[in-house]
């Protein structure tokens, strides 16, 4: 925002227009930016996933569309726009409209302070890393309003498994922020990404190599792996016991809306890992570009892909047990441990 | 902070809204329509949908819930505490110490009455 | 300009929380009207946030929202059916409601008036400074021991939660022997 604010304050016709103007200006760009950015990066996600996926299996993924397939997903967007629009006979239709509709804003209203590089958020909000908390709470509600209007049964039991995992699973998440916001001192993304400049070859100030915030950042991704439903934490879709859960009965557009949401999610939590340990767009050597800030993130985000075809899904028992019994009593210990070595190393 | 600070999020909540709206009604207009009941059951293995899925749920998820909500705003009182920490030093310690074992009895007091057990053992 | 800004951001959060509430207490569809509280949450946050208390609009969303929306949805989920009762609402007690309604009406209009508002500046002006650090260093030291005992009372009712929850011995034995929906 401050960096599209400048560029349009170098042009002598915006400067006649009052402040106010320009803020409201680059905020609408910011949000169509964003909104098309979201698209690009689920449809290259989701090719990205299914060529990786497909190569560890031996296989080819899709191959026909484009050079390697690579448009394919587009494909498959325009076959989901014009399908047939399916609202089920028995389902509460104003909530079963509603329910796509929240969870792709609550996504959207996340991305607003995620930053595409240095001075690149819509808003570097000084409060930036409690917003991103509440916005994803938001999700929970719209997968409990899909289930329910649904009025299947699978929808049901996937919706309160996904938001029994979801509250479950935000509480580590919250946890193990915690140490990052306790070096920095601020809740504000482009301040604790500075905190991070330089030291041995421009990384050595990386929050990833304090051993607490190491501890926090293996953490922080398994826990984030489980509120964006990933394998091996994807039990609120278990296609094998629940069919696809909550959204069993959505198709078309709507459906896509829900998939949308959950690459956007994905791609929020691996740029929030970056930012708050991997040093953000701080590169080797001092080299800092939104280029090696996406650059890990895509790392991030192939760990992830890679990961589900590693590990098989866990039970529900278990998945609460990892939650309640391991995360959540280390999280605290975690927190205590990085305040003691901050005192004992003079940062306080 | 100003005002203009939250904006983006204000417009950005409209525009997907109207990009969300906008995207399903075009869909809608561009799909075909074909009106077989059959088509608008509910999916249940192939059969027709047996009684209502709105049943009653184990109370387990509930308490699940109940026990998130505590935590969630000692979570927003760990925030405001890791913010000012650098200030604070010994005396923030002993004071977040003091509050964390409190949370940690009631994290220990729920494990032990067995609302953490997610499988139902029969007792 | 940005005097009508100002006034148009606070009459769109204003609608926003009037209509949802409204919608919550007219709906018939219990589960709708709680739903509805999404928006109202989302709008209470707006209206905190436009009266420069970040803090307390973003831990109205994350708790509101995150916690005590969810607790109440599955509360009206997991009770229908439970007396041959639908998701329908009845209206009970009208009379005292409205003579509550009315009193609490007559005490808010002069702290409406008495309160000094003051509202996040405009471009032109000075930054407001972020509420969370004087919130916080009020809280861990002026307020310490309200901040202390909040936090057992916390505690305490999730004890009580708890309990209520799990129902007596006797009748958590009998329920686990009818309990089959282990999900």
């Amino acid at each position: 925002m401050a960096y599209l604010k400048d560029l349009l304050l170098g042009f002598s016709l915006f400067q006649a227009l009052p402040i106010s103007v320009i803020y409201i200006l680059t905020a609408a760009i910011c949000a169509v930016v964003a909104i098309a950015a979201i698209a690009v990066v689920a449809l290259v996600a989701v090719w990205f996933e299914r060529k990786i996926s497909a190569h560890m299996q031996c296989r080819l993924g899709p191959m026909y569309v484009g050079w390697h397939g690579v448009l394919q997903t587009a494909a498959d967007g325009v076959k989901l726009f014009v399908k047939e629009d399916i609202i089920p006979a028995t389902a509460d239709k104003l909530l079963f409209i509603l329910a796509p509709g929240i969870v792709f804003v609550g996504a959207m209203l996340s991305w607003v302070v995620i930053p595409l590089g240095p001075k690149m958020a819509a808003t570097d909000l000084n409060i930036a890393v409690l917003y991103l908390l509440a916005t994803s709470s938001v999700v929970a509600i719209g997968i409990i309003m899909a289930g329910w209007a649904s009025h299947n049964k699978w929808s049901l039991y996937g919706s309160m498994r996904g938001a029994a995992q979801f509250l479950s699973y935000e509480i580590p998440t919250a946890l193990f922020i915690i140490p990052p916001v306790l070096l920095a001192g601020s809740l504000r993304l482009g301040t604790i990404v500075d905190e991070q400049a330089g030291g041995f070859l421009g990384m050595g100030n990386w929050y990833v190599w304090n051993p607490f915030c190491l501890i926090s950042f293996i953490c922080y991704y398994v826990s984030t792996l489980a509120e964006t439903n990933r394998i091996p934490f994807d039990l609120p879709e278990s296609e094998s016991e629940l069919v696809s859960g909550f959204h069993v009965e959505y198709s078309g557009i709507r459906f896509s809306f829900f998939f949308m949401a959950e690459y956007a999610d994905m791609f929020i939590v691996s740029a929030l890992g970056v930012l708050l340990f991997l040093g953000g767009w701080h590169g080797p050597f001092g080299i800092n570009h939104a280029f090696i800030y996406i650059a890990k993130v895509c790392a991030l985000l192939f760990v992830t892909i890679w990961l589900r075809w590693t590990l098989p899904r866990l039970r529900i028992d278990q998945l609460m047990a990892t939650c309640w019994k391991f995360l959540i009593p280390l999280g605290l210990i975690n927190i205590l441990g990085a305040s003691f070595w901050m005192i004992l190393t003079g940062k306080v | 902070m100003l005002l203009l600070d939250y904006f983006p999020i204000f417009i950005m909540a409209s525009l997907a809204m109207a990009f969300a709206g906008g995207t399903v009604l075009a869909s809608f207009w561009v799909g075909p329509r074909q009106d077989k009941s059959e088509k608008l059951d509910t999916y249940e293995c192939g059969m027709p949908p047996i009684g209502t899925p709105h049943e009653r749920f184990n109370v387990k998820f509930f308490l699940v819930a109940m026990v998130f909500v505590i935590f969630d705003i000692e979570i927003v009182f760990l925030f405001l505490w890791a913010v000012i920490f650098r200030r604070l030093g010994w005396f923030g310690l002993a004071e977040m110490g003091i509050f964390l074992m409190i949370l940690v009895f009631a994290l220990l007091y729920v494990w032990e009455k067995g609302v953490l057990e997610w499988a139902s053992k029969a007792k | 300009m940005d005097a009508l800004l100002h006034s148009l951001v606070f009459y769109i959060l204003a609608f926003i929380v009037l209509g949802s509430a409204a919608y919550t207490a007219f709906s018939a569809n219990l589960v709708r009207a709680a739903f509805s509280l999404l928006f109202t949450f989302f709008g209470l946050a707006g209206l905190y946030i436009y009266l420069g208390a970040d803090f307390v609009g973003i831990s109205q969303v994350i708790i509101y929202v995150g916690g005590i929306l969810v607790l109440l949805l599955f509360g009206v989920m997991f009770t229908t059916n439970v007396s041959g009762q639908g998701t329908e609402k009845q209206t009970l007690q009208m009379k005292w409601g409205i003579l509550f309604l009315v009193v609490l009406f007559l005490l808010l209009i002069p702290i409406a008036f008495i309160t000094p508002w003051s509202v996040m500046p405009d471009a032109g002006s000075k930054a407001l400074e972020s509420s969370v650090s004087p919130i916080g260093v009020g809280l861990l030291t002026k307020y310490l021991l309200p901040f202390e005992i909040a936090s057992l009372l916390l505690l305490i009712a999730l004890i009580g939660a708890v309990v209520i929850a799990r129902g007596e011995p006797k009748v958590r034995a009998e329920a686990a022997k009818e309990d089959t929906s282990a999900l």
